[in-house]
């Protein structure tokens, strides 16, 4: 039963929000997580989280932007049809490739944003129509919402948030 | 307080001295006369055996084209190209047959027909210009002659250029941070002073070599040849005459010291009154804004027309609008190499406490950032000229490309992949080694750089990389360590008076971590 329920402590400043969580993680217990109104600088490596691998993603799709253009240039430009357009040299792909450049350079940043906004949004399970997963309104204007789970220590939970400076303690049960 | 120690002054001395006796020896070692400048191109085809022959001829044709006649050496260009379309229209044409498409067959003839036209033309044309010019193998000796005279001067010319060049823009880089406001980069100021000491004392020999140029005792700078704007010389060449209003002698020497004296007198004023703001005074820190942005324009300017006075006019026929910022992109990213380079190595032997590893990240951003920037304007410059082809801009790039291949080609790897590879990782941008390998090879790249924008225009197919070029770089490096050591040293390594100084001091870039710092100071 118990085991459903977790601690939503609510703040009002970001500083003492820092605080409040630093004093949680020394006391070993787990954060479930924390709602903010906005970024807070240093919050992620406060709670411990692992940092984000979205620049390497971004990395490799630029790579494989830089790739299909590539093969676009070389497919559509010598190998396929190699005109002759206004005296440009069209014998290899190398011999031609400054012409390319543009292309290479577009596609590769094409790529690379588009893929990592689109492997941004999966990894955060956010598209159209997703149902808003937030336990209090007011952190998306001025609160800020520190969640952690409850395993029959309640009570010791609650004396520890108390000290933090929360200005709203709440037991809620999580379906 | 830094110390400069005894051992780096007496390595600073030792590579200046190396580096004049080596110079010296490389003026000494030019041939001095025709005979013996003819001895050694006797000697070289002789090495070279047969093909050797061949080759110099084939090199000699276009020094010779490049050197005042244009039409001629347009018509060599056109007339190379051509026949490497016209062997290569063969080949489609046979892969056209196997097709058996017939009506592109007609049409690649057709355009082959109207090469080989073209090339014929222009081949009578050159022939009947090398007859005219009479003997051509003396011609041919004289014009050699003339680039082995230059190559010690150019082999010192790209050095001194060099670090004046990135001197200046460490200059200009440290004034942009103080107009900008900047807050992190207040404790990199006396470090950033004490490379500008350099601009000084490089000045100094420029000036001596810009007399020296009016005296006619070089001639890396064609357009000042003797009688090239009388139309009664030999010498005659309109299109130099066409710019005479702009390259004179007088405007250019009169121009050459102003921004010389330009720069040195707002360096001069800058630092002292640097100094002085160490107590404290905001007066003096918007005083210093002020003559800051003053500086900003006159640098725009000058430096523009710099580029133009004392690189472009080496190929007084050829012209880029964009050249003065392409320079100024190969300057700036060397510039904040070694700001980098020298708050490492200052910050490694303990006399930058306050520097941290956000600044040396910062810095790598910067070399990352204007490596792109500057491949971005070298790519913008060359492909405009590829693409449209006009046989007056284009020479510029066939020589590059014919006889720099390596150095022209190497550049683009040394100056743009290497370090954008490197230190596309944050990271890595705050790891000195590894900031050290990628400035070290970014440095060598825009040497480099300078080199093939100097060197095909005045020693043309007699470039090498010798004793006369290792030495000037190694006694302007020996002038460098001792400039800027022995300013680092003279006065306080923090600019403690500057209002930003606490911003600066407590920089943090959120996303990496510092050394030697526990995570409370996040």
């Amino acid at each position: 039963m118990s085991t459903n329920k977790v601690i939503h402590a609510l703040y009002n400043d970001d500083d003492i929000l820092m605080d409040a969580v630093k004093k949680v993680k020394a006391d070993h217990h787990h954060i479930e997580e924390v709602f903010c109104p906005f970024p807070v600088h240093g919050l992620d490596k406060a709670m411990g989280l692992a940092p984000t691998r979205l620049a390497i993603t971004a990395f490799l799709y630029g790579i494989t932007g830089t790739a299909v253009a590539t093969w676009l240039t070389w497919y559509t430009m010598i190998a396929d049809w190699p005109q002759d357009i206004g005296g440009k040299p069209s014998f290899s792909w190398a011999t031609n490739m400054p012409a390319f450049v543009p292309i290479l350079f577009e596609l590769t940043v094409f790529f690379a944003a588009h893929l990592m906004v689109i492997t941004f949004y999966m990894r955060s399970r956010i598209w159209p129509f997703k149902e808003a997963e937030n336990p209090d309104p007011r952190t998306t204007d001025d609160h800020f919402l520190m969640e952690i789970p409850v395993h029959n220590n309640e009570e010791e939970l609650k004396a520890l948030l108390e000290t933090t400076g929360a200005v709203e303690i709440n037991v809620v049960e999580k379906h | 307080m830094y110390q400069f120690t005894g051992k780096l002054k007496i390595l600073a001395l030792a590579l200046m001295v190396i580096g004049l006796l080596g110079t010296a020896w490389s003026f000494m070692t030019t041939p001095s006369s025709l005979k013996e400048a003819k001895e050694i191109i006797a000697k070289q085809a002789a090495h070279h055996g047969g093909h050797g022959e061949v080759d110099s001829h084939g090199e000699a044709k276009t020094h010779h084209a490049e050197e005042a006649k244009t039409t001629e050496a347009h018509g060599e260009v056109t007339h190379k190209e051509e026949a490497t379309t016209e062997s290569h229209g063969e080949a489609k044409h046979v892969e056209e047959v196997k097709d058996t498409t017939h009506a592109s067959t007609s049409t690649t003839k057709e355009v082959k027909k109207e090469a080989h036209t073209v090339a014929e033309t222009t081949h009578a044309k050159v022939a009947s210009e090398d007859a005219h010019a009479g003997s051509h193998d003396d011609h041919h000796a004289e014009h050699v002659f003339h680039q082995m005279q230059n190559r010690p001067w150019s082999a010192f010319y790209v050095a001194m250029l060099f670090f004046l060049g990135v001197t200046l823009l460490v200059f200009a880089f440290y004034v942009s941070q103080r107009v900008a406001n900047a807050g992190w980069s207040v404790v990199l100021f006396r470090v950033m002073e004490a490379i500008t000491n350099n601009l000084h004392y490089v000045s100094g020999f420029m000036l001596v070599f810009i007399i020296l140029t009016v005296m006619h005792k070089n001639h890396l700078f064609p357009w000042m040849a003797e009688g090239i704007v009388d139309p009664l010389s030999d010498n005659y060449d309109p299109i130099i005459d066409g710019k005479k209003w702009f390259m004179n002698l007088p405007g250019w020497a009169i121009r050459s010291v102003i921004y010389l004296l330009g720069w040195n007198i707002f360096r001069f004023i800058i630092r002292k009154k640097s100094i002085q703001q160490d107590n404290g005074d905001l007066k003096l820190h918007k005083n210093l804004y002020n003559i800051g942005v003053g500086f900003i324009v006159f640098f725009m300017i000058s430096e523009s027309m710099m580029s133009w006075d004392w690189i472009m006019g080496i190929d007084p026929h050829w012209f880029s609008t964009l050249f003065g910022w392409y320079v100024l992109a190969t300057f700036l990213v060397s510039a904040l190499t070694v700001i980098a380079l020298v708050t490492i190595y200052l910050r490694q032997k303990g006399a930058l406490p306050f520097v941290n590893d956000s600044h040396i990240h910062d810095l790598a951003k910067f070399m990352f950032g204007f490596s792109v920037f500057w491949t971005y304007l070298w790519f913008a410059q060359f492909m405009l000229i590829w693409y449209a082809d006009m046989p007056e801009e284009t020479t510029y790039f066939a020589q590059r490309f014919n006889e720099y291949k390596l150095p022209f080609l190497l550049m683009v790897v040394l100056n743009f992949i290497f370090p954008v590879l490197l230190l596309i990782n944050s990271d890595f941008k705050s790891i000195p080694w590894l900031v050290i390998i990628g400035g070290v090879v970014i440095l060598i790249g825009h040497y480099i750089d300078l080199f093939v924008m100097i060197m095909p225009g005045t020693v043309g197919g007699q470039w090498g990389f010798g004793i006369g070029e290792i030495s000037g770089i190694l006694f302007f490096i020996g002038l460098f360590i001792f400039a800027t050591f022995s300013a680092f040293a003279k006065v306080n390594p923090l600019a403690k008076g500057s209002p930003f100084l606490h911003e600066s001091e407590t920089h943090h870039y959120y996303n990496i971590e510092h050394r030697g710092e526990d995570s409370n100071h996040h």
